[in-house]
């Protein structure tokens, strides 16, 4: 079992966690994620790794609950322990070890795009973060990305806080001003992530992605992660979860995240009627 | 000449019952039947079947103790060699293997070798096992990789001999493709616990959640101490067909299917929380125990057409003999000669139909079968809502790729010296799929005790005999 050693409630539906899991943490590299596993009857879904210490022997996640599993996860409170935990999995980003590097989270994306700022501060790339979410309220990680980047511009859809639009929009913005960027590197929702790619080709900049199908295993046993890549189809789980966006099919990852959208709402309608009970 | 009677016939649930759920098919001999089966067996001087078996089961012995009721002499006879007849009994493609070589079979039907093997493991399940004789501690620590018929069998031939066994397994559970591919109406997973639960009662520490290679490498456990490694990660990366439309929503790869059924039990969902997209028009391609065991799968998720798609002919099937004869009862179709060239989708990316194309049957290959070739021109569409890949899988090659020393053919396959199971690197063996690739399960338990042997004969040697 995997305790729980520290929870904070960044936003009402996102949560973080700071997980003893000394396997996973001994080896964890920027860009790579765990599978969990919440209940005996539950799921496992892939969720990346935030951030972790080799000497705790930690890993910290973060997850918005949009579904079941996530749902139930946040019910876990410090002292609570995950049932199943494995990792770390995939092939860590390939960081650059200087230059400039534009780093676009949204939503949630902002806390896996985190360790990878961090470790390029770190090697003393010039990083620049563009984050955003819907609204204030939902913006996540502020303090903690300012740290890791020179520059750092926040976004709302709503224009709740800074920039009033999208990450990618903001982006074009910088890009348009004059910003020559060595690549970027964009985490979040999948028309996000699109809309970066979209933004950034006619620039010519290298973009990487970190797409984050449905996964089963997550180690290349079953191929539900499958993704097209340059017109190959790759197994995100062990050739991922990194891919150069250009070259992403993005229609079809989009079709294939919502592959259970009608059997995640009556899960969720089911565990909504079960009053909210932690039944883990 | 009088004919000899047949085999006693297995009780096995009603086909119009048994489609609707997941519960045990083939329902087991009773004593009485057992003894009937048993006393059909001529206890030959020069025993073929044993020749048979692949790990060469005292057949004949264990039969006549059988006879004699001496039941518990007659399992303990089985696991002279075989550690895992609750599960060979059921799963041994015994018609390829001993019950090919009985003399009865040349006239008439073979002993049912299988089924009397597997009354005894159950009969055993009821009685309790035999006491094990376990050797003093020798302090020194193994660690297996794989808690597949491999590695549960490596491991508890080790704990027996007085090594203190770590199993490390990527899934949550234990049981390899016993636990994750195949589905509980042929192998009830109760059996594969039992089994589990034995290896752990001699000592054996499984982990599960461990993904040697990437939680923790090879390099790392000899520096935590383990003086030897067995490898038995089987064979567990899925070939897809690389055709137009594979990646449509609706196409499933078989490994999926049957880890979404079987180990997340979906077929349970919304109480389970996977989820599967079960069609009513269901196209699994190949024809081998894989297939045969998705196409049943999606036969009891309500499927109102299950096809089973094949480029070659009924006769080249791989599958064991009993579970096609299982699909044809739960009213599977079968479409011989045929071979799937592109999946269609609706304008939503679900999968709505697939394209095959007629074959015909050429000169025997590599493997002895005789070659599909395609009928030109002769392209027709079947409509369906899922297309279940089972083509086969092959070793991951993680595992080699990373490991300084360990190499691997070019398939995935992990080069051992197969009398031993010792690889190229030093202190570590393999053995089952890792190494042959999709094969048996009797296969990878035998595997399995061939490297403990030789790992028990390194280790005593001061870990000098390499
Ligand atoms: C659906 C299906 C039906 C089958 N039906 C039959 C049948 O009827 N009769 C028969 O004889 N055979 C059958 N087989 C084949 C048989 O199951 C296999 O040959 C046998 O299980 C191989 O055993 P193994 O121990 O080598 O590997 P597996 O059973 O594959 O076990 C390997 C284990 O290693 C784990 N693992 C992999 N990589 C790592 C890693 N890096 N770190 C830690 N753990 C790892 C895996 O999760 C798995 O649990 C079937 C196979 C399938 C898929
Ligand atoms: S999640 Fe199963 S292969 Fe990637």
């Amino acid at each position: 079992m995997y305790q729980i050693l520290k929870k904070r409630v960044l936003t009402p539906q996102t949560k973080l966690v700071v997980v003893r899991a000394p396997y996973v943490a001994e080896k964890a590299e920027p860009g790579q994620f765990v599978i969990v596993r919440v209940r005996e009857e539950g799921e496992r879904i892939p969720l990346t790794i935030a951030d972790y210490s080799r000497e705790e022997g930690t890993i910290t996640l973060v997850f918005q609950e949009v579904g079941l599993t996530t749902k139930l996860l946040g019910l876990l409170e410090e002292g609570d322990a995950i049932l199943d935990l494995v990792g770390p999995l995939g092939i860590p980003a390939q960081l650059p070890e200087a230059g400039v590097v534009v780093a676009v989270g949204g939503g949630v994306g902002v806390a896996p795009i985190y360790p990878k700022c961090k470790e390029m501060t770190k090697r003393g790339v010039r990083v620049i973060s563009i984050i955003g979410a819907r609204s204030q309220e939902l913006l996540i990680l502020e303090d903690e990305m300012r740290e890791v980047s020179e520059e750092l511009h926040v976004c709302t859809d709503d224009g709740s806080k800074g920039f009033h639009g999208f990450v990618s929009e903001k982006l074009k913005e910088l890009l348009t001003a004059g910003l020559k960027p060595d690549e970027v590197i964009a985490v979040g929702p999948l028309p996000m992530m699109r809309a970066t790619c979209e933004v950034t080709k006619p620039f010519g900049i290298k973009t990487w992605v970190s797409m984050n199908p449905i996964m089963v295993d997550g180690t290349g046993m079953c191929g539900a992660c499958r993704v097209t890549v340059g017109g190959e189809t790759k197994f995100c789980c062990v050739d991922g979860p990194m891919f150069d966006g250009h070259l992403v099919d993005w229609a079809e990852a989009i079709r294939r995240a919502n592959m259970y959208r009608d059997e995640e709402r009556i899960a969720l309608e089911r565990c909504a009627g079960c009053g909210g009970e932690k039944h883990v | 000449m009088s004919k000899r009677p047949g085999r006693v016939p297995m009780p096995v649930a009603d086909p119009r019952e048994r489609i609707k759920n997941f519960d045990q098919v083939a329902l087991g001999y009773t004593e009485e039947m057992a003894l009937t089966e048993a006393s059909r067996c001529l206890n030959c001087k020069n025993p073929q079947c044993v020749t048979g078996c692949p790990v060469a089961v005292n057949i004949p012995a264990f039969i006549s103790l059988l006879k004699e009721k001496k039941f518990r002499e007659a399992i303990d006879k089985i696991k002279e060699t075989n550690s895992l007849p609750a599960v060979c009994g059921r799963v041994c493609p015994q018609e390829r293997q001993c019950e090919e070589k009985c003399i009865l079979g040349r006239r008439g039907e073979p002993v049912a070798i299988g089924r009397l093997e597997r009354f005894l493991a159950d009969w055993e399940a009821k009685n309790g096992r035999s006491p094990v004789k376990k050797a003093p501690p020798k302090g020194k620590k193994v660690a297996v990789v794989g808690s597949g018929p491999a590695g549960l069998t490596c491991a508890a031939d080790l704990a027996k001999l007085g090594y203190d066994v770590t199993i490390f397994e990527s899934l949550h559970a234990p049981g390899g493709v016993l636990i994750y591919g195949i589905p509980e109406f042929r192998l009830p997973k109760a059996v594969v616990k039992r089994e589990v639960e034995y290896v752990k009662g001699l000592g054996v520490d499984i982990q599960t959640n461990v993904v040697v290679g990437r939680s923790i490498t090879i390099d790392d456990l000899f520096d935590r101490g383990f003086q030897a490694v067995f490898i038995g990660t089987g064979a567990g990366l899925p070939m897809f067909m690389h055709i137009p439309g594979e990646n449509l929503n609706g196409v499933y790869s078989a490994n999926e299917w049957l880890t979404r059924i079987n180990l997340m039990k979906a077929y349970k969902f919304p109480e389970y929380d996977t989820p599967i997209k079960a069609g009513k028009r269901v196209a699994v391609v190949g024809a081998g125990n894989v297939a045969m065991d998705a196409v049943r799968c999606a036969v009891r998720l309500g499927a109102e057409k299950a096809m089973i798609l094949y480029r070659r002919g009924r006769e080249e099937m791989p599958a064991r003999a009993e579970e096609v004869e299982n699909a044809e009862q739960e009213g599977v179709e079968f479409h011989f000669l045929t071979n799937p060239v592109r999946i269609i989708g609706d304008d939503k990316g679900w999968v709505k139909a697939v394209e095959c194309i007629r074959m015909e049957l050429g000169e025997p290959d590599k493997s002895g079968r005789r070659r599909p070739i395609p009928v030109k021109g002769s392209e027709f569409t079947i409509d369906v809502d899922t297309v279940i890949m089972a083509l086969g899988t092959t070793p991951n090659p993680i595992l080699s790729r990373i490991t300084p020393g360990l190499k691997a053919h070019d398939w995935g396959g992990l080069i051992t010296d197969e009398a031993t199971g010792r690889t190229t690197r030093r202190a570590v063996w393999a053995g089952g799929d890792a190494v042959t690739g999709s094969a048996t399960v009797i296969l990878a338990m035998g595997a399995g005790r061939t490297a403990a042997q030789d790992i028990h004969r390194y280790l005593e040697s001061g870990s000098k005999d390499w």
